[in-house]
């Protein structure tokens, strides 16, 4: 599913580099943990692989089934089946949240060549989608995460992530800012995604999303490299013990 | 001694003077409007405003009206279909007002053209300021419009358009209207056209008697060719409520002149304005608001779109006199630069001699926000798409205030047609 190779990229402004000759591999159908300390680049690798334009990559890899995406915009990327779910969702004045995800939507069907949803069609698939996440329809009526508190933004992100049926689900710290209950809808939500035919990388600063949704990989970043993988011990072995012992055998 | 020396004169103002002594015996009027033509023409000799005037500083008219159009009596220019659908329409063609109008329960129409030849129009015709160039336009050239009278406790049922239609040369109008006491009616002011490169003055005038409530809604697409230069002045009587919404969406040298002013007690005016500036236009909203009694309110935004070349300017003007205690205005001017060469200058100000007021002002200036498009994209959204929805969204948020959804559709119809064209 993702393949990525000796990548490095900077900080496209300032020039600072982030991530520092990173390796990973995501196999299909595989929930990867992605954990490390504040600062290890966590979110700059999900940003990277969105293709967001403020990063620059400039060696190594990346490969969505085999394929590299660095050259896609973040649009074509989405349209492949990239999705990432926002640590901090943007709040969006004026553009109607529902208008919103009828737009996407069928942005993405046009790229796949499909014909666009009529709104009783969308209007199904966004009412069932939202009764699973627990989510009131008169959210949706709102401007794009205007208003909206931490956790209905965490939703909504599912939300998209639910409707949008992507094929590598990148989730960047959804677990914060979401108190218990809301943490196990989400993650609910998360593992009603999980198929053979579907990726889903976790980045978490914590165990507690992984006891919800239980990863089959974790893999430490320090410092823009991935310097420790395992299966879901580790991430108890981290809880534990905290990074310092990792970084040290690594170092 | 000082000596001063006459600039020669530039091709428009020859051309405007010259059309004048040619027309005079076309315009319509008894003595006392005569003499008020003269004396605007008189004004216009003294030659168009510079950038030396402060209330043109960034339309220096003199400099951009490069040439004024003869006067085309054959063009046959037909009316367009109102802005909301189901409206009553009071057409102007090529300046010259239509002899069947429909009949409005509550509403009486008269031709302007009529009230001039007895005269009974002439004392609106004085001049306010010396830098009234608009102004002197109209009372020197205006042949007719419609004298529109909304009696008292009349409620609209449907809207009321005023569409000036041009069809190339000039065309030079004006539509007096009256709102009477307690009467609520949705008002279009339609500035419009096909013909190139025309030349256009209209004046609107409106008074609002005790708790009338208007919505007053210009929109203004006229080709990109083409001169227009529009005043609105109103007066707000006690506990009136004037809802203003404006519209640019072409021309290539634009001012409208808001004058407005909050007579009685009580009295609310709202200007909301979207100017859509594209090619090398030059587009001027001024805005001269005058609190001139206690406890009145007001509050304006424009909203600004620059593409191409174009340049903007926004001038808002707010004066609180003395006596006008708990006075409450707030003024914004936001503006979306979508082009490295597009321009805009926004000048707000306030002169306030009471004390005890609210007053506010607030202008930005900005590209896309790159975070916002980052989202949309990341959707799957392509960017031409997301940077439509994101300007659109900056331009919607003014409209959506309007709360009437006929209203707000019709608009954001018209400023889809805008970006078919523009985007």
């Amino acid at each position: 599913m993702l393949e990525i190779k000796n990548l490095h990229a900077r900080v496209a402004e300032s020039g600072v580099e982030i991530i520092r000759g990173l390796n990973l591999t995501v196999k299909d159908g595989e929930v990867a943990a992605i954990m490390g300390p504040n600062g290890s680049g966590k979110s700059t690798l999900s940003y990277v692989l969105a293709g967001r334009p403020d990063y620059e990559v400039t060696e190594g890899e990346i490969l969505y089934n085999g394929e590299s995406i660095l050259e896609m915009d973040p649009a074509e990327r989405a349209a492949t089946g990239v999705f990432l779910a926002f640590q901090y969702p943007m709040e969006i004045p004026g553009v109607a949240t529902m208008e919103f995800l009828k737009v996407a939507m069928n942005a993405q069907r046009k790229a796949r060549g499909e014909d666009p949803l009529s709104i009783p069609d969308l209007l199904k698939r966004v009412k069932q989608a939202a009764g699973e996440l627990d989510m009131d329809m008169g959210m949706l009526k709102r401007p794009l995460n205007v208003g909206f508190s931490g956790g209905e933004k965490k939703r909504a992100e599912i939300l998209q992530m639910k409707l949008l049926e992507p094929k590598l689900c990148v989730l960047d710290e959804t677990d914060s800012g979401l108190d218990i209950d809301a943490l196990k809808i989400v993650a609910d939500g998360v593992n009603q995604l999980r198929s053979p035919d579907r990726s889903i990388v976790v980045i978490t600063h914590y165990q507690r999303l992984l006891d919800y949704i239980v990863p089959d990989a974790v893999h430490v970043l320090y410092k823009g490299q991935v310097i420790k993988s395992g299966d879901k011990s580790l991430a108890y072995e981290l809880e534990e013990n905290g990074y310092a012992g990792i970084i040290e055998e690594a170092a | 001694m000082n000596i001063h020396a006459t600039p020669q004169r530039t091709a428009a103002e020859t051309a405007l003077i010259d059309a004048f002594g040619e027309r005079l015996s076309l315009l319509p009027g008894d003595g006392d409007v005569m003499v008020k033509r003269d004396n605007a023409i008189e004004a216009l000799k003294v030659g168009l405003p510079t950038k030396r005037v402060e209330a043109w500083h960034y339309t220096d008219l003199r400099r951009l009206l490069s040439s004024v159009p003869a006067y085309d009596e054959t063009a046959r220019p037909r009316a367009v279909a109102p802005v909301f659908e189901g409206s009553a329409v009071l057409p102007m063609l090529n300046g010259a007002s239509v002899k069947k109008l429909p009949s409005i329960e509550g509403v009486t129409v008269q031709s302007l053209a009529d009230k001039l030849i007895d005269g009974s129009f002439a004392p609106a015709l004085d001049l306010d300021r010396a830098d009234d160039a608009i102004g002197a336009v109209n009372v020197a050239f205006v042949v007719d419009g419609y004298f529109v009278d909304i009696a008292a406790g009349t409620q609209l049922a449907a809207p009321l358009e005023l569409q000036n239609v041009q069809g190339g040369g000039q065309a030079h109008v004006r539509f007096p209207v009256r709102v009477g006491t307690g009467a609520k009616a949705t008002l279009v002011e339609r500035q419009t056209g096909d013909g190139e490169n025309a030349f256009v003055s209209s004046v609107s005038q409106l008074t609002l008697d005790e708790g009338a409530e208007v919505l007053w809604v210009i929109v203004q697409d006229q080709p990109e060719s083409m001169t227009q230069l529009s005043q609105f002045k109103a007066e707000i009587g006690k506990d009136a409520k004037l809802t203003l919404f404006i519209m640019n969406a072409g021309g290539k040298l634009v001012r409208e002149e808001i004058l407005v002013n909050t007579k009685g007690e009580g009295a609310v005016f709202t200007l909301r304005g979207v100017n859509l500036l594209a090619a090398d236009s030059h587009t001027d909203v001024t805005m001269v608001l005058d609190h001139s009694v206690p406890n009145t309110s007001s509050t304006e935004v424009i909203r600004n779109v620059v593409t191409g070349n174009a340049h903007g300017v926004f001038q808002g003007r707010i004066n609180v006199a003395q006596y006008a205690q708990k006075t409450d205005a707030r003024m914004a001017c936001n503006t979306l630069l979508l082009s490295d060469d597009g321009e805009f200058s926004t000048k707000p100000e306030l002169e306030i001699f009471a004390d005890d007021v609210q007053c506010g002002h607030g202008a930005t200036v900005t590209e896309i926000n790159r975070n916002h498009l980052f989202y949309l994209m990341a959707r799957g959204i392509d960017e031409k798409t997301a940077r439509g929805l994101l300007v659109k969204a900056f331009l919607a948020e003014v409209i959506e205030e309007l709360e009437d959804e006929p209203v707000v559709d019709a608009l954001e119809v018209l400023l889809d047609n805008w970006f078919q064209t523009h985007g």
